[in-house]
């Protein structure tokens, strides 16, 4: 399986998605923004960070860089492409995903682990998944899911949210919500669900020493879902 | 041409901004606050010298980059 992870000026977690893309068994290609043609790829990935500085509004710059024009033909003719963090906020600014992400609700940069609720799995990304629950990281100012009343009506009848703030025991409630998101929600896909933009950061729990392995479940049943 | 625009947040969108912004304003003593809301502010040069055709401009500038349209409004406040 190959996967490209895309760098933009300002990424930070392109190279640890880069590990566990490998330690799962991608062959992972690092492709820069500048450039126009994405190689040959199963899985094309926006990495986390804080592209061209958030500046105007997190993401924004990045999702009118040369390489996306390529990601978003490639998402469009059914290619599966994640965003993780960053990479869900120029997700959203490329409109590939529905919806916005506004500041943290209490206008604190949050850092810590969560829990999430995996809400579809009619899906390549959380089909198999063994676990409801998964143990997450998060490391955002602005992962405060907003959409329209008609986005939301839209997105939960096509069962887009992905995964929801929940605590470990999988209850969705307002005080499991760490920055304001909607509905507790951490994840959405795009209608067809080969796009999918979540805060959460799996490529920082694939190692028992350092964080946990619940991102560990995740890449290996991805990859066996690509296969 | 100079054209100014700004962007502001639909009524709709929670602004925690402007809420601690009015709560700070509140604590200096300015008690008579209703409400405020934060923005965005943009000045321009373009190239075009025709006012109508410079607003055009700026104005498909905002609906494609300077604002989302999820959340927020945008208007031409002046060209000179």
């Amino acid at each position: 399986m190959k996967s490209s992870v895309i760098t933009f000026p300002g990424s930070n977690c392109d190279r640890d998605m880069d590990v566990a893309l490998k330690k799962f068994g991608f062959k992972n290609k690092m492709i820069w923004h500048a450039d126009v043609e994405l190689p040959k790829s199963d899985l094309v990935v926006l990495p986390g960070g804080f592209s061209y500085g958030d500046y105007l509004r997190c993401g924004s710059m990045a999702s009118k860089s040369k390489i996306m024009e390529s990601v978003i033909d490639f998402a469009k003719s059914g290619g599966m492409v994640m965003g993780i963090c960053n990479g869900f906020q120029i997700l959203v600014e490329t409109g590939l995903v529905p919806g916005v992400l506004l500041r943290n609700k209490y206008l604190e940069f949050i850092c810590k682990n969560v829990f999430v609720k995996i809400n579809d799995k009619q899906n390549k990304y959380f089909k198999n998944v063994d676990n409801e629950i998964l143990e997450f990281h998060i490391a955002h100012n602005e992962g405060n899911y907003f959409c329209t009343e008609d986005q939301l009506k839209e997105i939960e009848d096509n069962n887009q949210i992905a995964v929801n703030y929940c605590d470990q025991n999988g209850k969705i409630d307002e005080q499991f919500n760490p920055n304001g998101s909607i509905k507790n929600i951490a994840g959405v896909f795009n209608k067809e669900k080969n796009v999918l933009g979540m805060m959460p950061h799996p490529e920082r729990m694939i190692d028992s020493s350092l964080s946990g392995e619940d991102g560990s479940l995740f890449f290996k049943n991805l990859i066996n879902n690509l296969k | 041409m100079k054209v100014s625009a700004i962007i502001t947040l639909k009524k709709d969108v929670l602004d925690p901004q402007g809420k601690v912004i009015h709560q700070a304003l509140n604590g200096m003593g300015f008690d008579d606050v209703n409400e405020v809301r934060q923005g965005k502010y943009f000045e321009i040069d373009v190239k075009e010298n025709d006012p109508k055709k410079a607003k055009e401009i700026v104005e498909n500038m905002c609906s494609k980059l300077l604002a989302n349209l999820v959340i927020e409004n945008y208007k031409i406040i002046e060209t000179q």
